[in-house]
């Protein structure tokens, strides 16, 4: 697919990458020659200099043939102006990056309407939307919600003493009988999509699928602690806190956010009304513990500056609060922190990478390929794909003990008339049906794909 | 530096020449050249050896290659493709002595046309077929050829893309090399074929058409007479002037054409330059040759097809040039600096570098007169950075050193005269083949010492890789570890 993206900023270069890695013609433009120079020089793509709302730069660039047009500078209005101009010179589908608050309220189905925008991309928005997610159950480490909030897949991950340490998937079945698979485990650096014989240890992290509804029973039975975080303390007022703080406030938390600058404390405290604000330096101790670090649920880090995230989040650790989240953008940092244990880290850059690439999907699907959407899991080592099951699938009727799969992979879940299910082997794939496939290391194009040889 | 990932992509170019050498030996099957056959089986078979060793004990654990990677590459792979090229001249018995086979390889590869031979017509089939093979493989790119075949390389072959690929910038025409890789090479066997049809029309043998083509398209200079173009028609002689001329087009134009971007062709200043030059050298070299000539006709054909085959460095004659008056010859000296433009297949110091710094000796002019004035300089409608005008002044300021070390060097050995060392150090430089005096088009470089010609085979290496990429490549820090 042709695929245009003007901005090469951190975003920019965040989706260009995970662009071309999906095997995409990419034309990155930008005013600032040095940093288009720097994209051509890493990845494959082509790179034009030059404004990204002139005509003739866009022409230069083909955007008549463009399938997907995606703007991305940091500047809003020049984002819109740029898919605005690129839609009328015949691009099919635009995305803008458009992340001033003012704009993202009730102005912005009108703006979207107006000026044919088919994505706009908010990574503030989805950050803080991942954030309050992840919030939502206190031992999850990670949630994503599958095929239209049908299914739920929830990361967690195996302390001291849980009852899964030491357990064997098919025990752990026989021992708690209720509908969820444990589709994948990150065991040090190396994900497996785990078998029956599969036995769990102490520091594994899963990723277990049920039906969205059932799914805090569940955890609770498995022995994870299963409190909804009620208050909340957020350092920085940057707009991630702002989205966020607005988010847990509708939900009935008691939220506190800390910053430095008198004037963003004071914008907040007009703005979100029922959240304390305070005036503090975060990085200083005294003021975490002053504003009861210790007795709260759960604790977001959502400043500009990675490290500074890094560091206040261990210190967080350190006094056992039992929820972290912490932002951090620069992918290579957030590895590293996660490495360093802190569970729970949001990057914005990826968040936003992994939508873009799943609307592209989708666009793709429109061209022939059969899959309808694409999540990346477990800090993206894993990919659940959901297929459509055409009439011309060989194996459909044979029940899933009977078929011969490729090596790690799993049938995660079975979407029949709008209602999910966790397949076991007698299940079988029925025609019009939705799959939810996981797998590691390997690209599907098609659900026969999926099918070893035989 | 990535040596694994160096070393595999040349052994993978190794493999790709040992198929490549077995056409010749398929030209030797047809002409029943048993020997010259059995020579081209054997170093093909030598050269998918080593190839084959490389890739499968060198594999890389990453792909990632930076600039130095991609100098590292295009410089050890064009050397090593000329070593083992020019295994088959040793074998078959017909250029005995390795190194005026490595000469004449390197001189085909490079695209240069320089040859030790006396006389080709005694040579067989197969060994002609090669020499001016190389010729249509080196023109546009050895590693260019490869990234077209074969899956990406690595994300990053741009950076081989940008050593290998002359002129001061290089630009991708789609978003992935690999298919602007495929375009440049489609062009390129689009052109080729016309070019072999229409000397066909014109009753030239099959053979002869075939390798006179590959000649043209490369700019490199390989015939198959001794008197080179000098005993065919009028027509043919026309044809292949028209295609030396359009060879020496940068692709980039040929491509707009076919997406039908025609405006945006005509306004390359880069391509009026190139053609205005070419028109006014030969009209100058015309009259100046004029009264040495019957008719007028064929003064203006001389002249054309010998200014269009100097400039575009291809280096076929019709004539023998040397005996032209000294104006003509200074025209044509000229010329040979000049070469063709950017893009294209031809060598020399291309039109657009030679009008970036004429543009810069005005710019300096008018900061003299105007010491508080800011200008900038302008190229194809764009301002140019200052990054390209300090590569283009830089470029040019090592052109000139390394042509006069090639030339101090060649001085040391006795027995020739200033002209034909200066003018084969200029030749070979510029990639076009024949020079002046006892290098001029009726005679060859087989005079020379193995030691001249190795600095003259450098010296071809040096002009048609843009010497950068081969000084740095010999540079150490390239080579440390960490």
């Amino acid at each position: 697919m042709k695929i245009i993206v003007v901005g090469c900023g951190k975003i920019g270069t965040t989706i260009i990458e995970s662009l071309v890695s999906e095997g995409h013609d990419v034309v990155a433009v930008d005013s600032n020659k040095s940093a288009v120079d720097e994209v051509g020089n890493i990845y494959d793509v082509m790179c034009l200099c030059g404004n990204g709302v002139d005509w003739e730069t866009l022409s230069e660039a083909g955007v008549e043939k463009a399938e997907l047009f995606v703007a991305v500078t940091g500047s809003d209005e020049f984002n819109m102006l740029s898919c605005y101009i690129a839609r009328r010179m015949g691009a099919r589908h635009t995305v803008a990056r458009i992340r001033n608050p003012e704009y993202n309220d009730r102005s912005l189905s009108y703006m979207r309407q107006m000026l044919d925008i088919s994505l706009p991309l908010n990574p503030e928005l989805f950050t803080a939307h991942e954030a309050f997610n992840t919030l939502k159950l206190q031992s999850a480490v990670n949630i994503e919600t599958f095929s239209q909030r049908n299914l739920e897949m929830v990361e967690l991950i195996i302390n001291e003493g849980c009852r899964l340490d030491g357990c064997s998937l098919m025990e752990l079945k026989k021992r708690y009988r209720a509908d969820y698979l444990i589709c994948a485990v990150k065991r040090g650096s190396e994900v497996i999509v785990p078998g029956g014989n599969f036995v769990l240890r102490r520091g594994d992290k899963i990723g277990l699928v049920a039906a969205p509804n059932g799914i805090s029973k569940i955890i609770k039975m498995l022995g994870f602690a299963d409190k909804q975080a009620k208050s909340v303390i957020i350092l920085g007022a940057s707009m991630t806190a702002f989205y966020l703080a607005k988010l847990l406030v509708a939900s009935g938390n008691s939220v506190k956010i800390i910053d430095k600058s008198e004037e963003r404390c004071r914008t907040f405290a007009e703005r979100i009304p029922e959240a304390v604000v305070i005036c503090g330096d975060g990085a200083e101790q005294e003021v975490l513990l002053e504003e009861g670090l210790d007795k709260a649920d759960a604790f977001v880090t959502l400043t500009g500056m990675d490290e500074e995230n890094i560091l206040i989040s261990f210190f967080a650790a350190s006094r056992e609060v039992p929820k972290i989240i912490t932002k951090v953008n620069r992918s290579e940092l957030a590895e590293m922190a996660e490495k360093l244990g802190l569970n729970s880290v949001v990057s914005p850059r990826k968040i936003v990478s992994d939508i873009l690439i799943r609307y592209a999907r989708a666009l793709e699907n429109s061209l022939g390929s059969n899959v309808e959407t694409l999540y990346k899991l477990m800090d993206s080592e894993v990919e659940a794909l959901e297929f459509n099951v055409s009439e011309d699938f060989e194996g459909r009727g044979i029940p899933l003990k009977d078929m011969k799969f490729k090596p790690n992979l799993i049938i995660a879940g079975i979407i029949r008339k709008r209602k999910p299910f966790i397949p076991t082997g007698d299940d079988v794939i029925l025609s019009g049906d939705k799959v939810v496939v996981v797998a590691s290391g390997q690209k599907f194009i098609d659900l026969s794909d999926i099918l070893g040889q035989r | 530096m990535n040596h694994k990932k160096v070393f595999n992509t040349i052994g993978l170019l190794l493999i790709i020449e040992g198929i490549l050498l077995l056409l010749p030996a398929a030209v030797g099957l047809v002409y029943r050249e048993p020997r010259a056959m059995s020579a081209f089986l054997l170093s093909a078979g030598v050269s998918a050896t080593v190839g084959g060793v490389l890739v499968a004990f060198l594999r890389p654990k990453n792909n990632v290659i930076y600039a130095k990677d991609g100098f590292a590459i295009v410089s050890i792979a064009w050397i090593a493709m000329s070593a083992f090229g020019a295994l088959p001249f040793v074998l078959s018995g017909e250029i005995p002595n390795y190194i005026d086979a490595f000469f004449e390889t390197v001189s085909g590869f490079t695209t240069t046309g320089a040859s030790v031979l006396s006389s080709v017509e005694d040579k067989t089939h197969a060994v002609l077929f090669w020499r001016s093979f190389t010729h249509w493989i080196g023109g546009m790119g050895v590693i260019v050829f490869m990234m077209a075949i074969l899956s990406s390389i690595s994300d990053r072959s741009i950076h081989i893309m940008r050593a290998e690929m002359p002129g001061p910038t290089v630009g991708k025409l789609v978003p992935r090399t690999k298919d602007t890789a495929k375009i440049l090479y489609l062009i390129y066997v689009g052109l080729t074929v016309v070019q072999v049809i229409l000397l066909l029309c014109g009753g030239m043998p099959f053979f002869d058409s075939l390798l006179h083509t590959f000649g043209t398209a490369g700019t490199g200079g390989f015939g198959v007479r001794n008197d080179s173009i000098g005993s065919y028609s009028s027509y043919l002689t026309n044809v292949i002037t028209v295609f030396m001329l359009l060879f020496g087009i940068n692709f980039n134009l040929y491509y707009l054409l076919l997406v039908g971007k025609f405006k945006a062709v005509l306004k390359s200043t880069e391509l009026w330059c190139y053609l205005a030059i070419a028109a006014v050298a030969a009209g100058i070299i015309t009259l100046n040759i004029l009264p040495g000539y019957e008719s007028a006709g064929k003064a203006i054909e001389d002249a054309a097809f010998q200014v269009a085959s100097v400039m575009t460095t291809t280096g076929f004659s019709t004539t023998d040039f040397n005996l032209w008056p000294s104006l003509s010859k200074a025209i044509l000296l000229i010329l040979m600096f000049v070469g063709a433009c950017a893009g294209s297949t031809g060598g020399g110091l291309k039109v657009s570098r030679v009008m970036i710094l004429f543009k810069l000796i005005f710019r300096e002019l008018r900061q003299m007169l105007h010491p508080r004035s800011v200008n900038s300089v302008k190229f194809e409608g764009k301002p140019v950075e200052t990054a390209t005008l300090n590569s283009v002044a830089t470029y040019f300021v090592v052109y000139v050193v390394c042509l006069a070390g090639a030339f101090l060097a060649l001085c040391f050995e006795p027995g020739f005269d200033f002209e034909t060392n200066f003018t084969a150090t200029v030749a070979c430089f510029n990639n076009i083949g024949p020079g002046f005096g006892g290098v001029g088009p009726a005679s060859n470089f087989s005079a020379y010492s193995g030691f001249s010609k190795l600095v003259l085979s450098a010296a071809m290496l040096l002009g048609r890789l843009e010497i950068f990429p081969l000084i740095l490549a010999c540079s150490p820090s390239t080579w440390k570890r960490k």
